[in-house]
């Protein structure tokens, strides 16, 4: 399905969040997540359905001051 | 030492981990400043990006990590900002900011103490970033701040201490509130000036970064910060206009 993944259009087969994140090769510890601007916790990713449209928010540690 | 949320910290120096030119540099930074808290965000992520790296270096400066909300214009962008970094980080400590001007960065109180209110509510340890206002500063302080950050100056300006007689009043008013001075600081006499006020820490970033020794400025403003600390807490002498001979005048001999 098509969903936004950071401001862009994405095409994912997949069904849930972990899946998604997966399938974009971001499987990893070292991020976290928001589902139509909403915080997504990791522990909750593999139970977060997905819906065409969806707005996906994926970030990392950053340099901040 | 100081003590923010029950937490004591070896310094009275906190500094930011962006802008450095290279990660050593941003590293020996930190070494000669002596920081025990760093700065961080967190950012949009590529497959394959830097988060990981960055996450490396920051762990490896061994300093207790302060995630921001940099950049959020509003409460619910905020709140779901500090929620991405709490998990990130493993830290319940957020540097809440809430912009609400785009030329002066200046916060939007409104927004801030919204913010304040859920994440408090929600566990977090909340460092706002606020102006010198008062009545904002009781507000917060309701919303369950333990800690108020109010800025010296406009983020990234190196101008100091803007309004010394809001900084004042705001100290005067809240003596037993933890109180940094964040943001707008350029150099260490600055830094020395908060800490003589009796605010209880500075945080700064650009003023580190974009010199052209960082790791020499690092050192200079953590000396400032000593020694402005030192002078607040021996209690100055009150200036005054007439001068007042420093050596005795009894007993000169008399030779006119």
């Amino acid at each position: 399905m098509r969903i936004m993944v950071n401001g862009a259009p994405r095409e994912v087969a997949a069904e849930t969040l972990a899946e998604a994140l997966e399938a974009l090769g971001q499987g990893g510890d070292t991020v976290a997540t928001a589902l139509n601007e909403e915080f997504v916790p990791a522990a909750a990713r593999a139970r977060t359905l997905l819906a065409p449209g969806d707005r996906v928010e994926i970030v990392a540690p950053r340099q901040g001051g | 030492m100081v003590t923010f949320y029950g937490s004591e910290l070896p310094s009275r120096l906190m500094l930011g981990t962006a802008q450095y030119p290279s990660p050593k540099v941003l590293a020996e930074a930190f070494r000669r400043s002596g920081a025990g808290i760093a700065t961080v965000s967190v950012r949009r992520e590529a497959a394959g990006g830097e988060g990981g790296a960055f996450w490396d270096l920051v762990r490896e400066l061994g300093v207790r990590l302060l995630p921001n909300t940099a950049g959020c214009h509003t409460a619910r962008e905020a709140v779901t900002t500090a929620r991405m970094a709490r998990e990130l980080f493993g830290t319940d400590w957020i540097k809440l900011e809430v912009i609400g001007h785009a030329d002066t960065l200046q916060p939007d109180p409104w927004g801030l103490v919204e913010a304040a209110r859920i994440l408090s509510d929600d566990g977090f340890k909340v460092f706002p970033y606020t102006t010198e206002d008062l009545v904002l500063a009781e507000r917060l302080i309701e919303a369950g701040c333990e800690v108020l950050m109010p800025w010296g100056a406009p983020i990234g300006t190196g101008l100091g201490l803007a309004n010394r007689y809001g900084l004042r009043s705001l100290r005067a008013q809240f003596p037993q509130v933890p109180m940094v001075v964040d943001a707008g600081l350029g150099r260490p006499s600055q830094a020395a000036e908060a800490m003589e006020m009796g605010f209880d820490a500075v945080l700064l970033n650009t003023a580190v970064a974009k010199a052209d020794d960082p790791a020499a400025m690092a050192e200079g403003f953590a000396r400032a910060v000593e020694a402005g600390r030192l002078g607040y807490e021996a209690g100055a002498m009150e200036p005054r206009d007439m001068a007042a001979p420093s050596t005795p005048l009894i007993g000169k001999a008399f030779l006119a």
